[in-house]
């Protein structure tokens, strides 16, 4: 198989000019599913009959919280391909999605908390995948802290990658582990959270918030990867005609 | 950022990388050593890349950095026994042998945070001596080393090129190596 | 002719066991204030040991989870500041294997006193004798996964300011698992039940965490002297 598309990929010219061509076709798509989920969701969809109006927030809160596993697998892969290949380019998208990963962690955890508040009574409830959810966003501030702890730039991404695959490989460890302690004490109760039945109409509107929401991750990565990209290829000539034009 | 390097070393050979401050001497040597990666290049040892079995690469080297590597809390015997009895097995006879000839014979049982930076050059270059390793990397390995120790360590030095090996030596000055002639590269 | 690789790892295991011993501290400072934490429970909760009981599987593993913590603190740090670590990467024997006595000679120097002290403290917190076994294996599992887990961190953390503070927030989320099924051992034997279960699972993460570890600890080594 030819890999050179692959190798062009991770030249810093290539995909910068790459890159800023292809956040629009990111950005613009996000933006519209989002605005027909949140008025599919928030509008048209019925209101659930055991929950009432107050389960639309799962159209939020569930693409959130997906999204900030699905960049943690995305970190935990390109640092892993920074590792072994040693592209640099690798380890800066694992640099530029984890604040994005960690806002979406938060996200799903505020959303998860205004959930609880019209349900239960409680700002809070230690809800297993709640919980999961908390240390994710712990892991998230570990890895973004043990970045900002190192001078150079090169140890500091290779030190980055091996603590973004050491927290993947625990990740099921941990979300296995607190499942079973939420079980254990809850007895027989329904998990808090769970989503209601869902006929189409109150599908769709998820689905698309849920693509809605990876393509803006899409673009937002894109655009703080060429940030990226600045802030690391500072002295190279390259750089400097690009910026001229 | 150092660009443009390369330099060959064989056995019997001493190398003596210059330069002044800054310039890079140390790094150039980590990188000889395997603790640095090349972003650019890299290293041959008889023909293969040292990242091919880098094990078997550093069982030939011995190193020695700016620090001397020695525990504060052991003896000087107890470090040599230490350090070269993780690369290969040495006797208590040849660490005393080693001790005299660095003139440490009367610290054998000091622990190592009593003696002074010159004595702990001197012990690391006995475990330097001790290693029997076939290429010594040396950084500095003249700081601390009162006129006596200088004469010591060349002779040490010129012993292990009369036996065979190689060395790469950076320094402010030319090392003076008795019996032989030093190359140099100039990183400035 | 060159060293074993069982003969090079029983020599670090003994070296550093050594050192540890010359160095008391290393050994004193975590009981000391496993003990401490311990005692502001009662302080701060209630004195009545038949409230403390129900509490104690948890304070127990708590206490000794940040005690284990701070020992962490001497895994490294020295070998990286006197030099002697760069020429464990450069003694020709596999990093990986050399990381396992290290990592047993720190647990022996900082765990094991741990474990060996918590029946006092357990005791104090009102845990019946029938528990005291459950305790100590749980918690002799438990600070090996920390002594393992934490390597990790010590190595990323070498050498930088504020390490140590890194190295805890780095280090306890991959501690939680370990937690959750130690603390419920504790409390089952508390409760005069069997807790096979959760030992028989921090078993298995005890394996886990100490045959995977040594690889992401030498490459954070490795990765630290660059």
């Amino acid at each position: 198989m030819n890999w050179t598309w692959f190798h062009k990929l991770a030249s810093p010219p290539h995909f910068y000019r790459l890159a800023g061509r292809m956040t629009p076709w990111f950005g613009w798509p996000a933006f519209l599913l989002i605005a027909v989920g949140l008025y599919g969701g928030l509008v048209l969809a019925p209101p659930d009959y055991q929950q009432g109006d107050a389960f639309r927030i799962v159209y939020v809160h569930a693409p959130s919280a997906w999204m900030s596993m699905f960049v943690y697998a995305t970190m935990a892969t390109a640092s892993a391909i920074g590792l072994v290949w040693r592209i640099k380019l690798a380890h800066a998208v694992a640099a530029a999605a984890a604040p994005i990963g960690a806002w979406f962690a938060f996200a799903a955890l505020t959303t998860g908390s205004l959930w609880g508040k019209p349900m239960w009574g409680t700002w809070w409830v230690w809800d297993a995948r709640l919980t999961s959810e908390l240390i994710l966003l712990f892991l998230y501030l570990g890895f973004i802290a043990l970045r900002a702890s190192i001078d150079d730039r090169g140890r500091a991404d290779r030190a980055c990658a091996v603590l973004a695959i050491v927290g993947v490989i625990n990740l099921p460890i941990i979300h296995y582990s607190v499942n079973w302690w939420n079980t254990l004490h809850q007895g027989s109760t329904v998990t808090k959270f769970d989503k209601p039945s869902m006929p189409f109409d109150m599908l769709w509107p998820l689905l698309a918030m849920l693509l809605g929401f990876t393509l803006y991750f899409g673009a937002v990565l894109l655009t703080r990867l060429r940030g990226e990209v600045i802030r690391r290829e500072r002295d190279a000539s390259w750089l400097r005609e690009e910026l001229a034009r | 950022m150092l660009r443009g390097v390369s330099l060959d070393v064989a056995a019997g050979q001493v190398m003596h990388i210059a330069g002044s401050n800054g310039v890079g001497k140390t790094t150039l040597l980590r990188v000889l050593a395997g603790l640095l990666t090349a972003e650019q290049g890299g290293v041959n040892w008889q023909g293969r890349p040292i990242t091919v079995n880098f094990d078997s690469y550093a069982a030939t080297l011995a190193y020695l950095g700016h620090s001397d590597a020695l525990k504060a809390d052991f003896s000087a015997r107890e470090n040599l026994a230490h350090e070269v009895g993780l690369r290969r097995p040495v006797t208590a006879a040849e660490i005393d042998d080693a001790l005299t000839r660095v003139g440490l014979a009367d610290c054998r049982d000091l622990p190592a945070r009593v003696l002074s930076a010159g004595q702990h050059r001197r012990l690391a270059m006995a475990r330097v001596m001790l290693t029997s390793a076939p290429l010594w990397i040396l950084d500095e390995p003249f700081t601390n080393l009162d006129h006596a120790g200088v004469q010591l360590l060349s002779g040490v030095i010129a012993e292990h090129i009369d036996s065979g090996g190689a060395a790469v030596i950076a320094a402010h000055q030319p090392p003076a190596i008795p019996r032989h002639t030093v190359n140099c590269v100039n990183l400035a | 002719m060159q060293t074993s690789l069982t003969q090079a790892m029983a020599l670090t295991y003994r070296g550093d066991l050594v050192l540890a011993f010359r160095r008391w501290e290393q050994i004193a400072q975590p009981v000391v204030f496993f003990t401490m934490v311990t005692t502001l429970v009662p302080l701060a909760l209630s004195p009545e040991l038949g409230e403390l009981r129900e509490i104690a599987g948890g304070v127990l593993w708590i206490a000794a989870l940040l005690a284990a913590l701070l020992g962490l603190e001497f895994m490294y740090r020295a070998d990286h500041a006197d030099g002697t670590l760069e020429q464990m990467l450069l003694s020709g024997q596999p990093l990986a294997w050399l990381v396992l006595p290290k990592t047993a000679a720190h647990w022996t120097a900082s765990g094991l006193p741990l474990v060996l002290v918590s029946p006092l403290l357990a005791i104090s917190l009102g845990v019946p004798t029938d528990a005291l076994w459950t305790l100590m294996i749980s918690l002799a599992l438990g600070t090996g996964i920390l002594s393992a887990l934490g390597a990790i961190g010590a190595a990323l953390t070498l050498g930088l300011r504020r390490g140590s503070v890194l190295l805890s927030l780095l280090v306890l989320p991959l501690a939680m698992p370990a937690l959750i099924f130690g603390a419920r051992a504790v409390d089952m034997a508390i409760h005069g039940e069997v807790a096979r279960g959760p030992l028989l699972l921090l078993g298995a993460m005890f394996v886990l965490s100490l045959t995977l570890s040594p690889v992401a600890v030498s490459a954070a080594l490795r990765i630290s002297q660059e």
